[in-house]
C-alpha cells in the first residue's frame, strides 16, 4: 500500500464572476522511500496540491477528493485535530524562502524545542540535547552556539538549513519540500540537496520535491509529475521523461530550456499564456498553446491514462524516442 | 557588426573600486568595505559581457558604477570612448541616457499606477524637448519593436503577466536609444518558457539595433546561452574572465569550476558529471581572507594560497587569478 494515496483532489476558489481551478482532478501516489518532482509554471497548482493534503487550505478555498489517504489513516474523515496531530509529525513542509517562514522574533533553539516539546513531549533539557544532534545532522557547524541566534543573524543557507532541522526532527515518513533552493545561491543550492538527498537515504523518507527548475528534479526524483494548469499532464520515471517527453507540454518545457538549445541562436518558446480564470478550455488545457492540438483536443478534455511507461493526459501522446 | 566594429568599445572599465565607509558608532572608527576590488572589462557595441557571481560578490555595485548610479572609488570608466568619472555634470547626465537599467522583478519595477505610455514617454520628457505627440508615436512605436500590441498603451500594469511586464521594461529602457543595457538578472523571475521568449527579445533587438549588454545572472544555463564574454567575481575580485567558449569549455579557476559543477543541468546521457560542492558560505567583505578570497572555501587549497593574494593573469586563452591554475589545464 502506498504511503500517500490522493486520488481526484480538486482545490477551487470560488470569485464572484467565477471559479478558480487550482488543482484540478489531482491523483497521485507516493510509496514510502520515494522521490517524487512536482514540476510545473507558477500557477500550475503544485504548491496548493501539497497545501490541500496539509490541510492549509483556508477559507474561501474548497478542497474535495475521492480519497486523501496516509499512511493508513483517511485524512478526510480525522478531525482537524487529529489531522493536526497527524500531519505536524509525519509529514513535514519546508518552504521556499527560509527566512519568512522562520519566526523573527525567537532564537532558533526556541523554535526547534518548540517542535520536540509539542509532538514528542520532551522536557527541555532533552529537547536542548536533540536540537543541538539536529543542527549537526543539518551540517550546521558550533551547533550549540548556534542555538541561542536569531534568525536574521544568520545567511540564507544556514537558515534553511535550521527549517530542514526542524523538518526531520519528529522522524517524518514523508517530507515536503516546496522550491527549497529557489531563493538561495547556485553553490548554497548543491550543498542543500545533497543535504536533502543524504537525510532522505538515511532515515527512509519519502521526498515529494515541487520546483520549477527541471535541472534539480531531473538531479533528485526517481519519479516526475508534470502540473500544468491544475491538472497532472504526465507522470513517468525520472530518465524516461526527460529522454523522451510524451506530452507536448513537456516537450516544449524541455525545448525552452536554454541548457538545452547549446549552439542555437534562439530559444523555442511557449507561444501564448497559461490559461485564467476566464479563459479555461473546454478541450485540452494545453490545446491552445499546443503545436500538434486538433479539433479533437479543442472540444474534448483529455483524461489522465496509462500509457507505456507511465501516465499522459493526452490524445495523441508523443512517441517513444528509442536512443 | 563590420560597421561598428569601428566604433568606440560602449563601456571600458579599468581597476574598477567602490569602497564604503561602514560607520560603527562615535567612538570606533569607520569600517571600509571593498564591494568591488579592481575589474577591469571591455563591451564593445552588440556583445553581451554576462557578470557571473553568488549574492555578495559586488555584481550589482559594478552595474552602479557602470549606470553612474554611483562613482566609483578608483579606476577609470569610459562609456563609448568619454571619460565618466572626470565627466563634468553636464557630461555625465548626456552619458547616463546611453546607460539604461532592466531590473529583476518587472512587478516591483513599474509603477502601479502609471499607464503604459506615461511609463514609457517619462524618459523622453525628462530628457527630451519633443512635444506630447512626438513622445506618443515613439512609444506606440517602441511597443511594436518588443512585440507589444499598440493598444497596451492605454493599459496599467497589473493588467499584463511577467513576461509582458518585463518586456515593457526592457521598452522602457530603449525610449532613449542608449548604446548600452545594464541587465539585472532580467530573467531569474520568470518562468522558463516566458524566460525563453525574453532571451529571444532581448537577442533579436541587440542584433537590430547593435545594443551591448551587461548581463549580470547567476544562471549559467542562461549565461552560456545569451553571453560573448563572461566574468566571474567572487568576493569583489574578477576570478577568471575570458570568452564563453574558452571559460565553459574548461574553466580554470577552482570557483568557476564548482559553479558550473553545482548548476543543475539536465542530465541527458546517463554519464552524471563529476559534482563539486564547496562547503561553507561567502566570508564577510568586511573581513575578507588574507590570501585568495577563495581560499576558505576551494578544494585545492595548498599554503601559498592563504599567503599571497594571486594576480589576475593571462593563461590558456582567458584571464585568471589562481596560483594552481596551470595545473587544471587538460590537454584538447
Amino acid at each position: 500500500m502506498p504511503l500517500l494515496e490522493i486520488e481526484n483532489l480538486s482545490v477551487k476558489f470560488p470569485t464572484k464572476t467565477a471559479v478558480m481551478h487550482a488543482v484540478d482532478g489531482v491523483s497521485l501516489s507516493v510509496d514510502a522511500g520515494d522521490v517524487l518532482g512536482i514540476v510545473g509554471e507558477s500557477g500550475s497548482g503544485k504548491s496548493v496540491t501539497m497545501m490541500a493534503l496539509m490541510g492549509l487550505v483556508s477559507f474561501p478555498g474548497v478542497v474535495t477528493a475521492d480519497t486523501l489517504r496516509f499512511d493508513g489513516h483517511d485524512l478526510l474523515q480525522l478531525s482537524n485535530s487529529a489531522r493536526a496531530k497527524l500531519t505536524g509529525k509525519d509529514i513535514a513542509m519546508i518552504f521556499q524562502d527560509p527566512t519568512t517562514s522562520l519566526n523573527p522574533c525567537f532564537t532558533v533553539g526556541f523554535q526547534l524545542a518548540e517542535t520536540l516539546k509539542l509532538h514528542l513531549g520532551m522536557d527541555s533539557k532533552a529537547a536542548r540535547k536533540r536540537s543541538i544532534e539536529l543542527l549537526e545532522q543539518v551540517g550546521i557547524p558550533a551547533p550549540e552556539s548556534r542555538l541561542n541566534v536569531f534568525p536574521h543573524q544568520m545567511s540564507g543557507g544556514m537558515n534553511q538549513r535550521v527549517m530542514i532541522a526542524m523538518a526531520i526532527s519528529c522522524s517524518p515518513k514523508l517530507l515536503i519540500a516546496d522550491e527549497p533552493t529557489t531563493a538561495l545561491d547556485v553553490t548554497i543550492q548543491a550543498q542543500i540537496l545533497d543535504l536533502l538527498r543524504t537525510l532522505q537515504k538515511d532515515l527512509n523518507m519519502a521526498l515529494v520535491l515541487i520546483t520549477h527548475n527541471m535541472g534539480v528534479v531531473s538531479q533528485m526524483a526517481q519519479r516526475v509529475a508534470v502540473m500544468y494548469a491544475g491538472q497532472i499532464m504526465e507522470t513517468r520515471s525520472a530518465h524516461d521523461i526527460f529522454e523522451s517527453p510524451q506530452h507536448p507540454y513537456t516537450e516544449a518545457l524541455l525545448a525552452a530550456m536554454p541548457e538545452r538549445s547549446e549552439g542555437a541562436s534562439r530559444l523555442a518558446t511557449i507561444p501564448g499564456m497559461v490559461p485564467g480564470l476566464y479563459d479555461r478550455p473546454a478541450g485540452c488545457l494545453f490545446a491552445p498553446r499546443c503545436i500538434y492540438a486538433n479539433n479533437h483536443c479543442r472540444n474534448d478534455r483529455p483524461e489522465l491514462r496509462e500509457w507505456q511507461s507511465g501516465m499522459v493526459r493526452c490524445h495523441y501522446p508523443l512517441p517513444a524516442v528509442n536512443p | 557588426m563590420t560597421t561598428e566594429a569601428t566604433a568606440a568599445p560602449a563601456v571600458v572599465a579599468r581597476n574598477l573600486k567602490q569602497v564604503y565607509k561602514i560607520s560603527r558608532g562615535m567612538f570606533h572608527p569607520a569600517d571600509h568595505l571593498q564591494a568591488v576590488s579592481g575589474v577591469s572589462f571591455t563591451v564593445q557595441p552588440g556583445k553581451t559581457l554576462a557578470v557571473v557571481g553568488e549574492s555578495g560578490c559586488g555584481k550589482s555595485t559594478l552595474a552602479r558604477m557602470v549606470s553612474l548610479i554611483e562613482t566609483p572609488s578608483a579606476g577609470e570608466l569610459l562609456l563609448g570612448g568619454v571619460d565618466a568619472v572626470k565627466a563634468s555634470p553636464e557630461q555625465r547626465q548626456a552619458l547616463r541616457r546611453t546607460v539604461q537599467l532592466v531590473f529583476q522583478n518587472p512587478y516591483g519595477s513599474l509603477n502601479p499606477r502609471k499607464k503604459i505610455g506615461a511609463i514609457l514617454e517619462a524618459p523622453l520628457e525628462i530628457n527630451t524637448d519633443l512635444d506630447a505627440k512626438s513622445r506618443a508615436e515613439q512609444a506606440r512605436a517602441m511597443l511594436a519593436l518588443v512585440g507589444l500590441r499598440p493598444e497596451h498603451y492605454d493599459r496599467y500594469p497589473h493588467m499584463f503577466s511577467g513576461g509582458q511586464r518585463q518586456r515593457i521594461a526592457i521598452a522602457r529602457a530603449l525610449m532613449l536609444k542608449p548604446a548600452l543595457i545594464v541587465a539585472d538578472e532580467p530573467v531569474s523571475a520568470l518562468d522558463v518558457s516566458i524566460q525563453a521568449q525574453v532571451l529571444n527579445l532581448l537577442a533579436d533587438l541587440q542584433q537590430e539595433l547593435g545594443l551591448a549588454y551587461l548581463f549580470i545572472s547567476h544562471d549559467l544555463g542562461v549565461v552560456r546561452h545569451i553571453a560573448h564574454d563572461v566574468l566571474v567575481m567572487y568576493l569583489g575580485h574578477a576570478v577568471e574572465q575570458g570568452e564563453k567558449k574558452t571559460i565553459f569549455a574548461q574553466p580554470l579557476h577552482p570557483y568557476t569550476q564548482a559553479l558550473l559543477a553545482s548548476t543543475p543541468g539536465i542530465v541527458s546521457t546517463g554519464v552524471s558529471k563529476k559534482r563539486i560542492v564547496l562547503s561553507g558560505e561567502l566570508p564577510s567583505p568586511l573581513n575578507p581572507p588574507s590570501g585568495c578570497v577563495f581560499s576558505t572555501r576551494c578544494p585545492h587549497v595548498v599554503a601559498q594560497c592563504h599567503n599571497a593574494r594571486p594576480e589576475l593573469r593571462e593563461l590558456a586563452g582567458r584571464k585568471v587569478a589562481c596560483h594552481l591554475a596551470e595545473q587544471f589545464i587538460q590537454p584538447v
